[in-house]
C-alpha cells in the first residue's frame, strides 16, 4: 500500500477538496480533524453564529460527512490542551503586554506543523496535506525546501506560514497552492462534496465575531485573573488627555474606529503602554515608520542572512509587500529599512520577507 | 483489510440467535402489548416471556424487572426516581461511575441533594469502608450508587459488602450493572440494578432495571400505565424480545478470560515498560486496560484502527475527540499516564488468531510511537516494569 498521508480536515471547502483530490489521485489518505478549542468553554461569548465556527460540532460533522463521502478513514484528535498552552495563552499575554499577536502563525508553527505532524507520524502517516494556499518545492541546487506565494495572490497564506522549518516543509503538501478559489469551488462541485457551497471563515477561529478584547476579558475571568487595574487614559501625542478607557488590550495600533472620542481630525491609536495603561492617539502621520526590527527569525527559502539584501516585506496579512533592505544585526535579529514609510507597523505581528514570489523567511516585529 | 473488534465494552454485536429472533419479531409481532386483541396478546406474551428470561438471568422475581431504553435511562430512573421520593436526601456515589450516573448526580446536586463522590484506591476499587464513612459524614444519606464493574478498567467492585453497609444505614442501594450483566453473577443485597441490552448481544435501545420488591420508585417519564406505572411508553416489543433472548445466552467466561490473558501476557512480555491499570483487583474476564509509558493512547488507537484493530482510549467527547479518562485520573494516574492508556475489551466473537494479530500490531505500533515520542526516555522509566 502507498505511504499514508494525513489530511488535516477542518470541515471547510479547501481541506475537503484536498482530501478528495488526493484520494482521486489514488493516494492512501486518512482524514484528521484537530479539536483545538471548545467553543462552549466561555459561555458568555456564545452567539448563534458560534455554532458554525471552527472546532464547532457542525464543522466536525461536515468533515466527517466529507470523509464518508470520499470513503477514507476519519478521526477527531484532541489537541485542546496543546492549543491553549501554545496559542491561546501566548495570545492573551502578548495582547496584555501591548502587542498584537497573530495566533494563526503560532498555531501553524506549534500545532498544525508540529503536534499534528507528530500525530500523523504516530498513526503511520509520513506526510500531511492541508488546504493552505502556498506552494512548496525542493530546490536541488540549494538543497533547501522553498516556499512560494500562492498563484492566486488574493488567497495567499504564506504570511502565516513563515515559521515552518525545513523538516516540516519536507513532509507537508499544499495541493491548493497552484489553484484559485474558483477552481477549488469547481472541484468541490465536481467531487459533489457536501460542503461545496459552504461559506468561508476568515476570523481567528477561537475568537467569536473577531472581538479579541471580549475574548481576553472572558478568558481571564474564567482563569480567576482579576482584570487587573486595566482602566487608563487615552492621551493625545501632544500630551492632552482625550478620555478614559476600560483596558489597553481593547486597542490595537492603527485602530481608528471605536475610540469613543470626538475630534475634528481622524485619530488613530499610535501606541499602547500596558504598564501605565496609557493609550496614545494621534494623526495617521504618526503611524508612519521607515524601519522595523524583527526577532526570532525563521529562514525558509534562504539559509540565512549574512549581508544586507533587497526584499519585499509584508507586515500584515492584507499588506502589499513593500520594498525594503534587510540588515542582519549582531544578535541574530534583522532590521528592515523600507524605501517608503509604512503605516502601523505593529509589535507582535509578523514581518515576512519575499524575493519575488519566494518566501525568504520572517520574524516577529519587536 | 480485515477488521477485528476489541471494543466490546463500548458495545457488542447483536448475537446471531438474537438477530434471528429480532428479525422474526420485527416482522410478525407488531401488536401493541397493551391492546386486548389477538395481536396485542401475542405481543404481551412475548414481552412477559422476555421478562421471565431477564429475571432468570438475574435470579429475581419477574415483577422486579422494568424495561427501559437502556443503561442511561435505567441509571436516571434509579437516581431521580428515588431522590424525588426522598427530598433533599444525600447521595453517595464514586468518582469512577459512568457519566449516566455522574451527570444525573450533578443535576440532583443542583436540585438540592448533597452528593459525595468516593474516591477509589489505586487499583480502582471503591472500598465498603469509604462508602460507610461517606454515609456517616453526610448525615441524611438516602441513596448509594456504585457500579458493579467499571467499563474502562473492568475492575469489579465489592458490591455485596457495600450492600451490607447500606442495609445498616437504611439507604437505597443502586448498582449500575451495565458492564457486569451477563458476565458476573447478580450481586445479593442491591435494591436497584441497571442493565443494558447492547452490552450482551441485544440491539441498542433496550435495557432494564431491577427494582427490588418493596422499593418505591417515582417514574421519570409520564404517560400510560406501562411497566406497573414505573415506565410509561409503548413497550419496545422487538427490543424487549431481543433482550430476553440475549439474557438466555451463555457467556463463556473461561474462554474469553483465556483470550484476554493471552493478549495481556503477550503485550506485557513484548512491549517494554507497560502495565495493566487495576491489575491488583478482581476484573471482568474480558477487559484489560494497558498503560504504555510515553505513548499517546489516542495515537495508538488510531494507528491500530488503520491496521484493522478496533480498541479504545478514554471516552469520546461530543466532537469525537478523546479526553483523558476520569476513571484513571480518579485512580491517581497523572493526566499523561491516563492519556497513555488503551482499553482492550473482548467478546464471544474474538479468536486466538485475532488476538495474536493484535499483539503483533500493538508491539509494532508501540515501538514506532516510542521512536517518535518526545516524552519517552527509556532510561528514565522502568520502576514498574
Amino acid at each position: 500500500m502507498p505511504e499514508l498521508i494525513a489530511v488535516a480536515m477542518s470541515g471547510g471547502v479547501d481541506s475537503s477538496v484536498v482530501a478528495a483530490l488526493l484520494k482521486k489521485q489514488g493516494l492512501n489518505i486518512a482524514g484528521l480533524t484537530m479539536q483545538l478549542w471548545n467553543q462552549r468553554r466561555l459561555p458568555e461569548l456564545q452567539t448563534e453564529e458560534t455554532t458554525g465556527r471552527c472546532c464547532s460540532l457542525d464543522d466536525v460533522y461536515d468533515a466527517r460527512r466529507v470523509a464518508e463521502h470520499i470513503g477514507v478513514p476519519y478521526y477527531v484528535v484532541n489537541l485542546e490542551h496543546q492549543f491553549e498552552e501554545s496559542v491561546v495563552e501566548p495570545f492573551v499575554s502578548e495582547y496584555l503586554a501591548g502587542r498584537t499577536p497573530i495566533p494563526c502563525t503560532l498555531c501553524n508553527t506549534f500545532i498544525k506543523f508540529d503536534q499534528f505532524l507528530t500525530l500523523a507520524d504516530s498513526v503511520g502517516a509520513g506526510a500531511i496535506a492541508t488546504g493552505h494556499y502556498a506552494r512548496v518545492s525542493f530546490n536541488d541546487d540549494t538543497g533547501r525546501w522553498e516556499m512560494r506565494t500562492a498563484l492566486d495572490f488574493s488567497k495567499d497564506q504564506t504570511y502565516f506560514l513563515w515559521g515552518l522549518t525545513q523538516a516540516q516543509l519536507a513532509r507537508t503538501m499544499f495541493p491548493l497552492g497552484g489553484m484559485n478559489k474558483i477552481e477549488v469551488r469547481a472541484l468541490a462541485e465536481e467531487f459533489d462534496l457536501p460542503v461545496a457551497k459552504k461559506a468561508e471563515s476568515y476570523e481567528i477561529c477561537f475568537v467569536p465575531n473577531g472581538d479579541y478584547a471580549a475574548f481576553i476579558d472572558a478568558y481571564l475571568k474564567q482563569k480567576g485573573v482579576a482584570a487587573e487595574a486595566v482602566a487608563g487614559a487615552i492621551v493625545h501625542e501632544d500630551g492632552r488627555e482625550m478620555g478614559r478607557h476600560a483596558g489597553a488590550h481593547h486597542f490595537t495600533v492603527g485602530q481608528r474606529k471605536g475610540l469613543g472620542i470626538a475630534n475634528p481630525e481622524p485619530l488613530y491609536v499610535i501606541a499602547t503602554d500596558p504598564k501605565s495603561q496609557t493609550v496614545t492617539v494621534g494623526s495617521g502621520d504618526a503611524l508612519l515608520r521607515s524601519t522595523l526590527t524583527a526577532r526570532d527569525l525563521n529562514w525558509v527559502s534562504w539559509p540565512g542572512l549574512s549581508a544586507p539584501a533587497r526584499v519585499n516585506v509584508r507586515i500584515r496579512n492584507r499588506h502589499l509587500p513593500a520594498a525594503a533592505t534587510i540588515y542582519p544585526l549582531p544578535d541574530g535579529s534583522v532590521e528592515a529599512r523600507f524605501d517608503e514609510p509604512q503605516r502601523a507597523i505593529t509589535p507582535g505581528q509578523g514581518a515576512v520577507f519575499y524575493a519575488g514570489d519566494l518566501v525568504v523567511g520572517g520574524g516577529w516585529i519587536e | 483489510m480485515r477488521h477485528s473488534y476489541f471494543d466490546y465494552n463500548a458495545t457488542a454485536p447483536v448475537a446471531p440467535e438474537v438477530l434471528r429472533t429480532l428479525a422474526e419479531s420485527l416482522g410478525e409481532v407488531y401488536g401493541n402489548a397493551s391492546s386486548i386483541h389477538y395481536f396485542g396478546q401475542k405481543a404481551r406474551q412475548r414481552v412477559e416471556a422476555a421478562r421471565r428470561s431477564v429475571a432468570e438471568m438475574l435470579g429475581c422475581d419477574l415483577r422486579e424487572i422494568v424495561f427501559t431504553s437502556g443503561g442511561t435511562e435505567s441509571d436516571n430512573l434509579a437516581l431521580f426516581g428515588t431522590a424525588r421520593l426522598r427530598p433533599g436526601c444525600g447521595i453517595v456515589t464514586s468518582a469512577i461511575e459512568h457519566p449516566a450516573v455522574l451527570s444525573a448526580c450533578a443535576r440532583l446536586e443542583r436540585e438540592g441533594h448533597p452528593v459525595t463522590y468516593v474516591a477509589p484506591d489505586s487499583n480502582g476499587v471503591v472500598s465498603p469502608d469509604s462508602v460507610a464513612a461517606a454515609i456517616v459524614a453526610m448525615g441524611a444519606t438516602g441513596i448509594v450508587s456504585i457500579m458493579h464493574a467499571n467499563n474502562e478498567t473492568g475492575v469489579v467492585q465489592p458490591i455485596e459488602a457495600i450492600a451490607a453497609v447500606c442495609r445498616q444505614s437504611d439507604v437505597v442501594f443502586h448498582v449500575d450493572g451495565v458492564q457486569a450483566a451477563g458476565k458476573l453473577d447478580f450481586p445479593a443485597g442491591c435494591d436497584l440494578y441497571s442493565i443494558s441490552g447492547h452490552k450482551f448481544g441485544a440491539p441498542k435501545g433496550v435495557g432494564a432495571i431491577y427494582v427490588r420488591k418493596g422499593i418505591a420508585l417515582d417514574p421519570i417519564l409520564y404517560g400510560g400505565r406501562h411497566e406497573r406505572e414505573r415506565r410509561a411508553g409503548t413497550e419496545n416489543v422487538p427490543g424487549i424480545i431481543a433482550l430476553g433472548c440475549a439474557a438466555g445466552l451463555s457467556y463463556d467466561v473461561a474462554g474469553i478470560a483465556a483470550l484476554r490473558d493471552r493478549l495481556e501476557s503477550g503485550v506485557l512480555s513484548r512491549v517494554p515498560v507497560c502495565c495493566v491499570n487495576g491489575a491488583g483487583a478482581p476484573r471482568l474476564p474480558n477487559t484489560t486496560n494497558v498503560r504504555f509509558d510515553g505513548i499517546e493512547g489516542e495515537a495508538m488507537t488510531i494507528a491500530l484502527d488503520l491496521r484493522g484493530y478496533a480498541v479504545s482510549s478514554g471516552s469520546a467527547c461530543s466532537s469525537g475527540a478523546v479526553e483523558p479518562s476520569h476513571v484513571l485520573l480518579a485512580m491517581g494516574l497523572t493526566p499523561e499516564d491516563a492519556r497513555s492508556s488503551v482499553r482492550f475489551s473482548l467478546g464471544p466473537g474474538n479468536t486466538v488468531d485475532e488476538v495474536d494479530g493484535l499483539i503483533e500490531a500493538v508491539v509494532e505500533c508501540a515501538a514506532h510511537l516510542r521512536r517518535i515520542s518526545a516524552t519517552f526516555r527509556p532510561e528514565e522509566v522502568g520502576a514498574h516494569a
